[in-house]
């Protein structure tokens, strides 16, 4: 007997009312609603992130409104009066230097893995700046506090002051921490994320293009101009992505920043605050429900920064490593 | 001899493009059929109408009847997943699945149909290999990697997997167009011996294939059914201009 | 100085700006690697990991505590992250051109920059101020945290299983959804094991959102409605503080942390060099 006949006796017989009674239209179905119910929980978990972000300003925003993001005296003790304009301030030159310092160096790093380096060697030190991606931010902050402020303080900061001390940015008491410290370490922690993506975009450029130039006898340099122009929406989104993660940048910052409140800082080797490192330090310490939803109302407007950078930098990446996805076929 | 397939105006789509055009035909049980004609004929789209495999293509309709065993397998209720165990299908360029041996390749479709029971495996294993002419050749190493065997041992390998779940029908989608020589032999081989107990239905754009294996031949031509009839009659008096000009090699 | 020359020297000038950004972007890897190596090594020893977190002043002690705490969140968190990651990217990648995909493909990016500490307010918004300080807001957060990853690893990994590896199941008669679980899943294992490393990885590194939703907490674990020790917050804690013995507990712990972290994300590219 098959074994067809021992084992799937109803197969035997190919007639209508068993196939009708196995369905399987049932299990594929299921099977396609259950996972599409569950990957749409994103929708829900956002919804309430919103949710519960507007809701715990809420105090806040009655409070203050729009002054919140204008306002520049954050006094939780006495007045009991907050605005946030230092703390998106102090956020955003922060950022600035991150990028002013991270993205050429970025630009570097990223070039250097595609264009310049060998490809034994550059899967290497690939894999070393993607170790870097992988320290986490505290560990940032304890090597900024112990190591790389000390260094600044006393080999790096000194000659600054002593060279350019005549702008006013440059002069005023150096401590070690501070705006610029704060920018370093930021722009230490964006180059491995972004020179990667840079190295991914200049790889997406055909090699054609390259030939093309070499044909004509053009310098490696010259060579890397052209990729670098193919490449430029990459390269953008790249720098945008950078900020979107400076931004959000909150251990490693808040332990070499300093943590002043203060609606512009001396200069750049004085302390001040960022929107993050605040909400870390003081949420613990919120004692009472107007300083709390002014806390979340900071965490909100954090959001809402990152949320329109963030979308903009996928934006314009994903127009350009768009082609490479998709179900590999034969 | 019995009629194994019923086709019945018989047309499929992708998205707009209409590519099979009011298809005629009855295929016979046992024997081998062998579909023939130029490149973009319609001849592998008309090989997955009849497993249901050309609607998984997002974009894809049918139209028409399909009466396999008398039953029409686009009906209603009808499953494609039952359809797909009593019809089964070889590709052109071999896959096995990578990751397994090739035991469990062979005993892929059993187990995931519920059989667990091991002596049912290896019996079903054993004979599947047998009957693809593999058995010799592995026996001793089943516990492989399936990806480890020559291209000609993988094809083998993937009509082993599809007999392996007994199936009534073996649909071929130009089997030996990936294989040297000599390994494509032994696959035509093979099908003369599965034509004993099975039906094959195979795609080929070699014409010598079609007329050294098989039993009865259709002739597509951009999406219509053009001639059809026992291998002999087509090769040596074809009754359409077309199928003439298409055998003596004018033309695909 | 004729043309020709001054390219020839602009080309090689630019070639030693690359290789000394390059320089400059390793520096601080080599110097953190070697700091927390040499300042955390004396601090290991067999008590380090046996015992609590000592108050303040007192000598000795270690970072068993978080040890057991920062294990506990994270395995609660993957209870949530690591189900719900899969089933997104099984969906995405099997169902991929619907226009929900798209959307919900979109929204797990946007979902992904959005920074650590405003999930870490969220959580607190959403969990801690009704329950709390506790594992349970934190280990949300962290969830939070990993299920972008995982759906986004799971969507490529199962991608790059070839559609004919999908045709021949089916063509065998398995029903599709089975085909993808058992089949199509066999194929992606390794590459869906190193997303599942790799976001483990992530969350065991995070502080900001962990300090917001639990605390310090210098004990061992007293219930999932209470906070419980994490090694990262720990770190941050030992560093601003001013007591010498949780200075040095800081870099030990950072030397586990960094040991765990990056021996997690090195196992993980191992993996991947492995294919089938």
């Amino acid at each position: 007997m098959k074994i067809s006949q021992k084992v799937f006796p109803f197969f035997c017989n190919l007639n209508i009312k068993f196939i009708l009674q196995l369905n399987h239209f049932k299990g594929d179905d299921i099977f396609k609603l259950v996972s599409a119910l569950v990957a749409s929980s994103i929708f829900l978990l956002l919804g309430l992130m919103v949710y519960e972000l507007v809701k715990g300003s809420w105090l806040s925003i009655q409070t203050f409104g729009l002054n919140f993001i204008v306002g520049t005296k954050w006094d939780p003790a006495v007045s009991k009066v907050f605005g946030a304009l230092p703390l998106i301030l102090g956020t955003l030159v922060t950022s600035a230097i991150a990028l002013l310092i991270g993205i050429p160096i970025s630009l570097g790093v990223g070039l250097a893995l595609s264009e310049y380096m060998p490809k034994k060697f550059g899967l290497a030190v690939s894999f070393l700046v993607e170790l870097l991606a992988a320290v986490p931010s505290v560990i940032y902050g304890l090597w900024g506090i112990f190591v790389l402020i000390p260094f600044l303080r006393n080999h790096v900061y000194p000659y600054l002051q002593t060279a350019f001390g005549f702008i006013p940015i440059f002069s005023g008491p150096i401590y070690g921490g501070g705006v610029l410290t704060g920018g370093i370490v930021l722009a230490i922690m964006i180059i491995p994320t972004v020179s990667a993506v840079m190295r991914d975009v200049f790889l997406t450029v055909p090699n054609s293009q390259r030939e093309a130039m070499i044909a004509l006898g053009a310098t490696k340099w010259e060579t890397t101009k052209t990729v670098i122009s193919y490449a430029r929406s990459g390269v953008i989104g790249a720098i945008i992505l950078g900020l979107g993660r400076a931004v959000g940048e909150t251990m490693a910052i808040t332990m070499v920043i300093g943590n002043k409140f203060q609606v512009w800082p001396s200069s750049l080797f004085d302390a001040w605050y960022t929107m993050a490192a605040i909400i870390a330090n003081e949420l613990l310490e919120a004692t009472y429900d107007l300083y709390i939803s002014a806390l979340i109302n900071v965490g909100l407007v954090l959001l809402f920064v990152a949320l329109i950078i963030n979308i903009l930098a996928r934006l314009i990446v994903w127009r350009t490593l768009r082609f490479t996805r998709g179900i590999a076929r034969e | 001899m019995a009629v194994k397939f019923d086709i019945q105006n018989l047309n499929a789509w992708f998205g707009s493009m209409h590519v099979l055009k009011n298809i005629n035909m009855k295929i016979e049980e046992n024997a081998v059929t062998a579909i023939i004609g130029p490149s973009g004929s319609g001849k592998t789209t008309f090989l997955r109408c009849l497993n249901r495999m050309h609607e998984i293509t997002p974009g894809a309709r049918v139209s028409g009847k399909v009466l396999f065993n008398g039953i029409n397998i686009y009906d209603d209720g009808v499953d494609p997943v039952m359809i797909r165990r009593k019809i089964g299908m070889v590709f052109q360029k071999p896959n096995p699945f990578p990751m397994m041996s090739i035991y469990d390749n062979v005993a892929a479709g059993l187990k995931l149909n519920g059989i667990r029971d091991k002596k049912i495996l290896d019996a079903a294993v054993r004979r599947s290999l047998e009957l693809a002419n593999l058995w010799d050749e592995v026996n001793g190493a089943l516990n492989r990697s399936g990806a480890s065997l020559s291209v000609g041992q993988q094809q083998r390998l993937c009509i082993a997997r599809a007999l392996a779940v007994e199936p009534e029908v073996l649909l071929m989608d130009e089997p030996t167009s990936a294989l040297d020589p000599i390994a494509a032999a032994k696959i035509e081989a093979l099908i003369r011996k599965l034509a004993k107990n099975y039906t094959v239905v195979i795609v080929t754009h070699n014409m010598q294939q079609a007329a050294r294996v098989s039993d009865y031949t259709a002739f597509f031509y951009l999406g219509e059914l053009i001639e059809y009839g026992p291998t002999k009659q087509i090769f040596e008096n074809p009754k359409h201009e077309l199928t003439k000009r298409y055998i003596t090699g004018e033309f695909g | 100085m004729d043309h020709y020359k001054f390219r020839v020297v602009k080309n090689h000038l630019v070639q030693f700006l690359v290789y000394l950004a390059l320089f400059l972007a390793l520096v601080p890897l080599f110097s953190i690697l070697y700091e927390v190596v040499v300042r955390g090594f004396s601090t290991i020893s067999i008590e380090f990991f046996i015992k609590p977190t000592p108050t303040v002043g007192e000598v000795g002690g270690g970072v068993a505590n978080a040890i057991q705490g920062t294990l506990i969140t994270i395995g609660l968190a993957s209870l949530i992250g690591v189900p719900i990651g899969l089933m997104s990217g099984i969906f995405l990648s099997e169902y991929g051109e619907s226009k929900l995909s798209v959307v919900v493909r979109f929204l797990h990016d946007v979902l992904m920059g959005i920074p650590s500490i405003v999930i870490g307010v969220f959580a607190y918004a959403l969990i801690t101020l009704s329950i709390g300080f506790s594992v349970i807001a934190a280990a949300f957060a962290l969830s939070v945290i990993m299920i972008p990853i995982v759906t986004r690893t799971t969507e490529e990994a199962l991608k790059l299983v070839p559609m004919s590896i999908r045709e021949a199941a089916i063509a065998l008669g398995i029903p599709r959804w089975k085909a993808t679980v058992t089949v199509v899943f066999s194929g992606a294992k390794k590459a869906i094991v190193t997303g599942l490393l790799l976001s483990i990885a992530r969350i065991a590194g995070e502080s900001a959102p962990v300090l917001v939703t639990m605390g310090f907490w210098r004990w061992w674990f007293a219930g999932f409605d209470r906070p419980v020790a994490n090694l990262a917050l720990d770190i941050f804690i030992f560093a601003m503080s001013p007591f010498k013995n949780w200075l040095t507990l800081a870099w030990g712990s950072a030397l586990v942390l960094i040991l765990l972290v990056l021996g997690i994300s090195v196992a993980a590219r191992v993996l991947t060099k492995g294919r089938y």
